[in-house]
């Protein structure tokens, strides 16, 4: 609203102008100008230095970033663009994790013929290729951007609350592509998950295999044990199977990127509250 | 050639050259940067200094790739990431320090670091906008082309009665997994990464104070840097890199250029600490308690964790503890001790075959 320059959008109707070329050219309103337009994008087209503030301002997406910035934080040098392409990977990543949810099924019976399926059956079958690779880029572009956080001490205060947030989304980001390792069910998918669930046996306290699982115990009643441990826990039963696969695919969907969502919402306000990105004082 | 490179790849060779290297790179001390200085090291963080590094790196790999054993491992659908992290975190160290070292310079003949020379503001729109646009673009780009030129892997269906001989989990974790030859999985799968996470998260509470925030520079904060450094490629990357691609069938070691042969044979003469001291040294066998049996142990880690956070308190880290108080001091020195311990634990078993210090597998308790 703060813009000067433009009419205020009289809607162009075709009929008026017949007859008369002349007039006609000289009433049409550019499309970015009508009131359509403007209905969507309240400041119009941003050819001025109010109207892209404004812009900014005014798109819920756009937003995220403050209207102006210090001319060193916006060089690719500085940033190393790794955080922006970490939530660009994660978006990625859902959609087409959406799109492979149409075609898979987390049972032993189904999932790696459905696997196969992707690949040969479904039209442009790399969706599942997009989806593994995206996910491996994403751990890379996740650690990048913490090394860069790291090498410009932007973790200092009063940042450190969102570096902490930062480590449990680099964790949880890792827990996301190993749940996703096992949902195509070849050897490489169980036997990488056997690995890490055969650590989670050998918990402290909490695995039957783990120093100190006995003294979770009252007289002869034990706690901890085979049946009911971490790992089983992370597995569904005492051996990897169905219950495992159903387990990691629902954590994998839906129970942590809800999860990281919620830390990504809170990543990125507290970036804006901290001050914005780091600078040198 | 290709045998003295899978000779010079042997974990206990190999990191100890790395150590070696990493500190004169990396100077943690005055002292060291200066010897850093004088070797002119800094070259490397050049534009001549980074393209002749990328150079020998890709020339490397090429060479390599002549080789089928190289080929085998390195081209294998799953471990492509980690060809690529070796390449990124190369470029990325090497871009940051090449940052660092101008911000140095400029600071030394009294200026400002280069951020901080233009203190006008830009428009998101379109200043930032766009640049984050080409990045997407990009990003879509290198994705497509990799998914179309390089399947997902896709093995044999599940099979729980045959593994396979390496079982490898996902690379990111081949740090976490290489770990489980010096330490038992409750350290390295469980107690271990979960100090990882506690470190890091600490890192800002230790190193507080907001001097050196917002621009790259080495020499202000050189123990930091340093310290982070060494966690980061030393025991993190580097660990990765062997788990990835120079561990075959058994977990045995192979170089690069080696087969993968699972018939190779190692000898596993790893003694405990425990026997050391009754068979190899008082010669009377093992006591049949297991208190008496790992007391040498016990002590030895008690005294790690307890005795030597004073001791240091008092010598070599004197000032920091009369700057940061028990509790910050403690807090780092036991995060600290936990991460030397790796390395320690590493150093032990390649010189003195040594397995357990504490074994008390009554419990499942080995250290």
């Amino acid at each position: 609203m703060a813009d000067t320059e433009t009419t205020t959008g009289t809607p162009a109707d075709g009929g008026n102008g017949a007859g008369n070329g002349k007039k006609a050219t000289r009433e049409r309103t550019p499309f970015a100008e009508s009131a359509f337009w403007r209905s969507i994008f309240r400041s119009g087209v941003p050819r001025t230095r109010a109207a892209r503030m404004m812009g900014v301002l005014n798109s819920v997406f756009l937003h995220l970033h403050p209207v102006r910035l210090p001319k060193h934080a916006v060089k690719v040098k500085y940033t190393w663009c790794m955080g922006g392409l970490s939530f660009f990977l994660f978006l990625v990543l859902t959609i087409t994790g959406i799109l492979l949810m149409f075609y898979y099924r987390p049972t032993v019976e189904a999932a790696y013929g459905d696997i196969i399926d992707l690949g040969s059956q479904v039209p442009l079958g790399i969706m599942r290729e997009i989806h593994r690779w995206g996910a491996h880029l994403m751990v890379i572009t996740v650690w990048l951007h913490m090394f860069r956080v790291f090498m410009t001490g932007s973790y200092k205060p009063p940042r450190e609350f969102n570096w902490m947030i930062g480590v449990i989304l680099l964790v949880l980001t890792m827990f996301l592509s190993f749940s996703g390792y096992l949902l195509p069910w070849d050897q490489l998918a169980i036997w990488a998950v056997t690995v890490g669930a055969n650590m989670a046996r050998a918990a402290p306290l909490l695995g039957h295999e783990g120093p100190g699982a006995a003294l979770l115990s009252i007289g002869d009643v034990n706690f901890i044990h085979a049946g009911a441990d971490a790992k089983f826990a992370l597995l569904g039963g005492r051996f990897l199977g169905g219950a495992t696969l159903l387990r990691f695919y629902v954590l994998h969907c839906i129970g942590v990127p809800f999860i990281v969502m919620i830390f990504m919402i809170v990543h990125f306000w507290r970036i804006r509250k901290d001050g914005g990105i780091s600078g040198p004082t | 050639m290709k045998a003295t490179i899978n000779w010079l790849a042997d974990p206990a060779i190999s990191f100890t050259l790395i150590i070696l290297v990493f500190f004169l790179v990396f100077p943690i001390t005055d002292r060291l940067e200066k010897i850093s200085k004088r070797l002119k090291i800094d070259l490397l963080w050049t534009n001549t200094g980074g393209l002749i590094a990328l150079g020998v790196l890709v020339l490397f790999f090429v060479w390599g790739l002549t080789d089928e054993n190289f080929r085998l491992i390195v081209t294998k659908p799953d471990n492509v990431p980690i060809v690529g992290l070796i390449f990124l975190v190369g470029f990325f160290t090497w871009l940051s320090m090449k940052q660092a070292r101008e911000n140095d310079n400029r600071m030394g003949q009294g200026g400002q670091p280069l951020e901080a020379s233009d203190k006008s503001k830009v428009l998101v729109w379109p200043d930032l906008i766009y640049i984050e646009f080409i990045c997407l673009i990009l990003a879509t780009v290198l994705l497509f082309a990799w998914s179309i030129f390089v399947k997902a892997p896709l093995e044999e269906p599940a099979n729980p009665t045959l593994s396979p001989n390496p079982s490898k989990a996902p690379w990111y974790f081949l740090g976490l997994q290489e770990m489980l030859v010096y330490y038992d999985p409750w350290l390295a799968g469980i107690v271990l990464p979960t100090l990882i996470m506690v470190g890091l998260v600490a890192i800002p509470y230790m190193d507080t104070g907001d001097r050196g925030t917002g621009f790259y520079s080495y020499s202000g904060r050189k123990r930091a840097i340093s310290t982070f450094m060494f966690g980061f490629l030393v025991l993190w990357t580097f660990l990765i890199i062997v788990g990835t691609f120079l561990r075959g069938p058994n977990w045995n070691f192979f170089g690069p250029f080696e087969v993968w042969d699972a018939n190779k044979r190692v000898v596993l003469n790893n003694v405990n600490l425990s026997e050391y001291v009754y068979v190899f040294l008082l010669e009377t066998g093992l006591p049949r308690g297991w208190l008496i049996r790992e007391i040498w142990g016990i002590l030895l880690v008690v005294g790690y964790f307890a005795v030597l956070p004073g001791l240091l308190a008092k010598t070599v880290f004197r000032n920091l503890y009369e700057r940061w108080g028990t509790v910050r001091y403690s807090t780092f020195i036991v995060l600290l001790l936990m991460g030397m311990a790796l390395p320690i634990k590493m150093y032990m078993r390649w010189l003195f075959n040594l397995k357990y210090i504490v074994s008390i597998p009554e419990f499942f308790l080995n250290i």
